[in-house]
């Protein structure tokens, strides 16, 4: 029989868990996160001043123009909703497919889907260029008639999917928290800690009836969250393939978007992952270097569908003899972004190649730097879907290119000041591994004497 | 909102099998209304205490099915009846379009309905209850038989919980 790995590192018992996973809450900043957080927090405030110049003097500052008309914030928006999928992935399918190293990073990696959708929220909203009046977007009883919104349009079906899956995402990391916010709250040493985490906790105690109902319901989230995280991208990729615009209007778009979603998420976890090793070295226990491997195995397998999505779309559009679809398919390669093509498939197919050895799934810096890499690249690929595709369709009187403005490179780079703060904040002040759910699987891969359920 | 909280005896374990072995023997002795409190699901736990399987999935289906029924409602009563617009020639009542509505809020009807259902079963939120011992959301274990119990006897429960090898037993409100 094959021998299990064990999943916690360094013989530890129950005790050891819980105080190094409360450790970082309980402990005053190292240098390192303060340096990190004070950086972050300037971005931040420097995307805050470039959102208030954009809404204030109006969307034209962005590179949008005649026939591109959806840029920066749609794009950064897809990059950011991708990017949570792989949180509800590792939270909710592995959970359903009882992988249990899921465990110790589902937490963090669910965080990061939290930050990422209020992340990718935004730009959709500020996209329509006037968001003062983003609550036309809902249907609510008003009095120009009522008029009531469009239901079969894809971009209402967004409205309701991502408003959903932030609810939803939302609610199962909070769940998933309230046993650990009551393992802080009984361990609180001073009033206001006891009485935040007191307040957060809903005065959870842990009776074996409120588990079993409780593990009832996590499941339930899970197998709720599922089909849900499928559908959020599914919808995403509707709003350019319902449209009859060549490069866009393709039947491959959802799975290809959700194959791509969870290969960008991965990516992203495993940057930050590399990164809280580093910052929380207890943390690498829990989060193994066998963890890391399977994640960069996932990266390899799902960079490898999205690379076969290419493939597939340039050979529909031969395959079709639609005029316009083959020139669409020439252009994005060797027209006026084709340099922007070649960047995404060096970022997401090739270079995600190199997992195929071993030793290179298990190197941090070199899994940190095709992370990053695979982050550019899933950038790139909704760029080129979307520029590509729009700066020239179908007549030469209504091609154009992208005027990229500084503020689209603002507006981009700030939107990470916005993610990095939150994840910051985070693993300071939430437990940045789930306590409760770690210790159960602490046998796996050991030899037990007694108290051992597998 | 005032929660009533019981008087009874408890008893402190260290160990996951010895919580299990005595949650299962005061079962046997015939308490019924005892309550073990672990700092993680332990596994067994619900056949040793006895407590039947949980019955929030019945709440999510039918929520489900309220969301995904309103999801329709909603669609079609607003492009259908209540001002229905010609939007590129496709019907009023344009069912496959309207999916991805009815989809998303029988998803969240089902998730709320249940995140809902599991915080009134559980009597959460509660402002400050009675913990028995701090250590018990981190790695210990306890057992709470509380006085109202059948054959509720504070002696016999001691020595009862001192055979099973508990390492504090102490009167308690939980």
């Amino acid at each position: 029989m094959m021998k299990r790995n064990p999943l916690v590192l360094g013989h530890k018992n129950l005790k050891d868990i819980t105080e190094d996973i409360v450790a970082p809450v309980e402990s005053f900043p190292s240098k390192g996160w303060l340096g990190l957080f004070l950086s972050a927090k300037t971005l931040l405030i420097f995307y805050i001043i470039t959102l208030g110049i954009v809404v204030g003097t109006g969307i034209g500052l962005l590179g949008v123009n005649h026939p591109n008309a959806w840029g920066t914030m749609i794009v950064t928006f897809v990059f950011w909703i991708g990017i949570g999928h792989a949180g509800t992935l590792i939270s909710a399918i592995l959970f359903l497919f009882r992988q249990k190293w899921r465990t110790s990073v589902a937490r963090t990696a669910e965080a990061m889907t939290v930050f990422a959708v209020m992340t990718a929220g935004l730009f959709p909203l500020l996209h329509t260029g006037r968001p003062w009046l983003d609550f036309w977007l809902f249907p609510y009883p008003n009095q120009r008639g009522p008029l009531w919104v469009n239901f079969r349009s894809p971009l209402l079906w967004d409205v309701f999917a991502v408003s959903t899956y932030a609810t939803v995402s939302m609610v199962f990391w909070y769940i998933g928290m309230i046993p650990d916010f009551a393992t802080i709250r009984d361990r609180a040493k001073n009033k206001i800690r006891y009485m935040v985490y007191g307040a957060l906790s809903m005065g959870w105690r842990g009776r074996a009836r409120d588990w079993s109902h409780y593990e009832m319901v996590y499941l339930l989230l899970a197998g709720l969250s599922t089909p849900l995280v499928l559908s959020v991208h599914t919808i995403v990729s509707f709003d350019f393939a319902v449209s009859n615009l060549p490069g866009w209007h393709t039947t491959i778009f959802p799975p290809y978007f959700v194959a791509g979603a969870i290969f960008s998420g991965f990516g992203m976890v495993v940057t930050l992952m590399t990164l809280v090793r580093i910052g929380f070295p207890e943390f690498k226990n829990y989060i193994t270097l066998d963890h890391m491997e399977v994640m960069n195995k996932i990266i390899m397998a799902t960079g490898l569908m999205v690379g076969y999505a290419y493939g597939s779309e340039f050979f529909v559009a031969w395959y079709s003899g639609n005029l316009y679809e083959r020139a669409v398919f020439v252009n994005r390669a060797f027209g006026d972004y084709g340099w922007s093509y070649w960047c995404m498939i060096s970022c997401n197919v090739i270079i995600p190649q190199l997992f195929w050895f071993k030793s290179v799934r298990r190197s941090i810096p070199i899994m940190f730097i095709i992370s990053i890499f695979v982050n550019i690249g899933m950038w790139f690929e909704r760029f080129v879907i979307t520029v590509t595709s729009l700066h020239h369709d179908f007549l030469p009187s209504n091609w154009g290119n992208y005027a990229w403005s500084p503020y689209d490179t603002a507006i981009l780079v700030g939107s990470f000041g916005m993610f990095l703060t939150l994840f910051l904040l985070y693993l300071r002040l939430f437990p940045a591994i789930s306590i409760a759910e770690i210790k159960p699987v602490i046998n796996v891969g050991y030899e037990t004497e007694e108290g051992g359920h597998h | 909102m005032a929660q009533k909280y019981k008087i009874g005896t408890a008893a402190i374990f260290e160990t996951e099998a010895q919580v299990l072995k005595a949650a299962h023997k005061v079962r046997t002795m015939g308490f019924t209304k005892f309550d073990a409190i672990t700092p993680y699901p332990v596994h067994g736990m619900e056949e040793a205490v006895g407590i039947k399987r949980s019955w929030i999935p019945y709440v999510t289906f039918v929520m489900g099915v309220v969301g995904c029924s309103s999801g329709w409602l909603l669609t079609w009563w607003t492009s259908a009846v209540n001002w229905p617009l010609n939007i590129g020639g496709k019907p009023f009542h344009s069912l496959p379009a309207f999916i991805p509505i009815m989809f998303e809020l029988t998803i969240l009807f089902a998730a709320l309905s249940s995140v809902a259902t599991l915080l009134y079963v559980c009597g959460l939120p509660r402002v400050n209850p009675p913990i028995i011992h701090p250590d018990l959301t981190s790695h210990k274990f306890g057992i709470f038989i509380p006085q109202d119990d059948t054959g509720y006897d504070a002696a016999k429960v001691e020595e009862l919980f001192r055979s099973l090898g508990a390492s504090e037993i102490k009167k308690a409100e939980f």
